[in-house]
């Protein structure tokens, strides 16, 4: 049944109009019949695709369509304000695909969404693909399959070469989650392991994690404690200079702590294998899970 | 971004803590004229993107012209921690009684400005944290009401044993630092550390402050912080044509899409033996003019003995990446021979068009980034 996503999520997208925003919108319509409506406003009265309207405002959209889930890819500097205006309009996920919103933006953003209950995928993330279900964001359609292993990544084409990797061993997945490479994001390690443990669909999980933070060691423990499916990880920046920012906001090694040293450890003290190489992940899922 | 004390002192001082005055100086005559300016006694002080300027004799008391203008030479040009220094900054030196630290973080796991503080001031905080851990007092703030008067008093009284006195002016200091941090779109900013003088006046006498670069947009001052000075050629080329790229001491130059797949190509560099000459994150776009861009700065560093491109095209096809590839490296005079491994839709026909060239094609992450360590031996 995958996560966060189900026959009943009507998709909306922000920036519909915009070059990213069209673009992916359309792989998005070809992938599953979920888009149900876009925002731009200015644009209200249009149509998208020759099917999809176009309002002015989420309100207007949520009204007219039922969408209850949204995917935003307008600018940085207009990215929060979208987010206040689809928790606002009653939706109750949120993917973020924006790269580059300041982080003070994210921090006053959280408390409104969790007073209206809602869920942020991201920002700067490429979002959720639930195989055969539906797409939000931006994975590549082309390389995922259903079946009974969940991911969960901090980077996106790091996920795309894991994927890559399942269809050779048999493998599909339940669902396909980039939680995003800033500091602050909505949906954390944390809360997407509880959602992929309480999937039935999802057999065993890959959680692919970056230097920065120390979420990978907040899930490790949590796994430990309370997830019963096998899992497997792979951490990425072991080569990454202190203080440096690779790329992501939130992956730098700062004040010594973040370092992936220390996440392999905590990991591997938690019972969790850590493939040492990108290709090593799929083999050593099949150790460890019996099927 | 990181800034200089001076310019965060400049910040914090528009946010109403109390800074002592204190200019820049770029020789010793300068420095001897702000000393004269201020009254002695004076602190010199080198002003550098590092820590642990006081231990490498950065940091220097002057009770005379004659110590200033000795010191402000001896900083000056003084290498610490491979930062050169360009600037001192003179400020008068206060008669301290007691040092607090008070900090400022994004804390990523309550998603919130996080307010640190310590009555061990004047040491490096990551440091108290590992020996006494206790000794620091932390709260997170929520962004609706800001740190209110009564939040911010408690830890004030805490840090000064119940001196009202001292805790209302810590107490206000720490709500002045979380306006500037959250107004500038701060990252980190500290205060280390605030003092009192015997007479039990507070003051800011060092500050630290980082930016956050995605929120540059709303400052356009902030530009002119930027110490190009600081930064390397090839780092400032990269931001100037919008790529993420990090130097390293390695051989084998890595072109990537995406950051956490840069990263993991150079942690398999690693893993094979080699060493990452750099980490560059070219995006999602196949467009020529981007990978001229980041193949000029990956050979600015004449230690790069191979050029390693790793691509996984999802929605971008292959073919046109390798197009794009090709056009780019035709259009470049390169001496060092180039690695070409691209997964996703149309690989074969990638390839197809790869073979064609001088271009070295590999079918998967490992299989190129061997070839590519092959290459520089």
């Amino acid at each position: 049944m995958a996560i966060f996503v189900d026959k009943n999520t009507k998709v909306a997208v922000q920036g519909i109009t915009g070059r990213d925003g069209s673009f992916h919108a359309q792989q998005m319509l070809e992938y599953s019949d979920t888009v149900v409506a876009g925002v731009t406003p200015g644009r209200g009265g249009q149509t998208f695709a020759d099917k999809v309207p176009i309002f002015d405002s989420m309100a207007e959209a949520v009204g007219q369509t039922g969408a209850n889930t949204t995917v935003i890819f307008v600018p940085p500097f207009g990215a929060a304000g979208a987010i206040y205006e689809a928790a606002d309009a009653g939706v109750k996920l949120i993917v973020c695909i924006t790269e580059g919103v300041p982080t003070v933006d994210m921090v006053k953003v959280m408390p409104y969404l969790a007073e209206r209950g809602v869920r942020l995928i991201g920002p700067n993330c490429p979002g959720l693909i639930a195989p055969g279900l539906c797409k939000l964001g931006i994975m590549p359609a082309s390389i995922v399959a259903e079946g009974n292993v969940g991911l969960v990544s901090r980077s996106g084409t790091l996920t795309y070469e894991v994927v890559w990797q399942l269809p050779s061993a048999g493998l599909g997945q339940s669902a396909c989650l980039g939680i995003g490479g800033d500091p602050v994001i909505g949906t954390t390690f944390l809360d997407s392991i509880k959602a992929f443990a309480a999937d039935p669909q999802t057999e065993a999980l890959v959680m692919i994690g970056e230097i920065g933070g120390d979420a990978e060691e907040r899930a490790a423990e949590y796994i430990q404690e309370h997830v019963d499916i096998p899992v497997v990880a792979f951490i990425a920046g072991q080569t990454a200079p202190p203080g440096k920012r690779m790329g992501h906001a939130g992956a730098i090694v700062s004040g010594g702590s973040g370092t992936a040293a220390e996440k392999v450890k905590a990991l591997a003290a938690a019972g969790i294998p850590v493939a040492e190489r990108p290709k090593d992940i799929v083999p050593r899922l099949q150790e460890i899970w019996q099927r | 971004m990181n800034i200089h004390e001076y310019q965060a002192k400049e910040i914090f001082a528009r946010f109403g803590l109390p800074v002592p005055p204190g200019d820049v100086a770029t020789t010793a005559d300068q420095a001897v004229k702000l000393a004269e300016q201020y009254g002695l006694p004076v602190m010199v002080k080198a002003q550098v993107l590092t820590g642990g300027r006081g231990k490498a004799g950065g940091v220097k008391y002057c009770t005379s012209v004659a110590d200033v203008a000795e010191h402000a030479e001896a900083i000056l040009g003084m290498d610490i921690k491979g930062h050169t220094v360009g600037k001192v900054q003179i400020t008068p030196a206060l008669d301290i009684a007691e040092e607090y630290y008070v900090g400022m973080l994004i804390d990523r796991n309550t998603k919130r400005a996080l307010l640190m503080a310590s009555a061990e001031g004047g040491v490096e905080i990551e440091q108290v944290a590992k020996d006494n851990p206790d000794a620091i007092f932390k709260l997170a703030i929520d962004p609706r009401y800001g740190l209110l008067d009564h939040e911010a008093l408690t830890m004030a009284l805490k840090l000064t044993n119940g001196d009202i006195k001292k805790a209302r002016q810590l107490a206000l200091a720490m709500q002045k630092l979380y306006a500037a941090f959250m107004h500038a779109d701060a990252s980190l900013a500290e205060i280390n550390p605030y003092v009192f003088t015997p007479a039990g006046e507070g003051y800011a006498i060092d500050a630290k402050m980082n930016l956050d670069d995605n929120a540059q947009f709303r400052h356009p001052d902030y530009e002119q912080l930027r110490d190009l000075d600081e930064e390397n050629a090839a780092e400032r080329q990269a931001r100037e044509a919008g790529l993420s790229f990090v130097k390293l001491e390695g051989n084998v130059g890595c072109l990537v899409n995406g950051a956490g797949l840069a990263m993991a190509t150079m942690d398999l560099v690693k893993y094979y033996g080699g060493k990452p000459a750099n980490f560059l994150d070219i995006g999602g776009s196949s467009n020529p003019e981007k990978v001229v861009n980041a193949l000029q700065i990956i050979l600015t560093d004449p230690h790069v003995k191979v050029i390693l491109f790793n691509i996984f095209g999802g929605i971008t096809r292959c073919d046109d990446v390798a197009n794009g590839i090709i056009a780019a490296t035709e259009s470049m005079d390169i001496s060092v021979p180039i690695v070409v491994r691209l997964t996703g839709t149309n690989e074969e026909e990638a390839r197809q068009l790869l073979t064609q060239t001088d271009l070295v094609a590999a079918e998967t992450m490992d299989a190129a980034v061997q070839k590519a360590i092959e290459l520089v031996s």
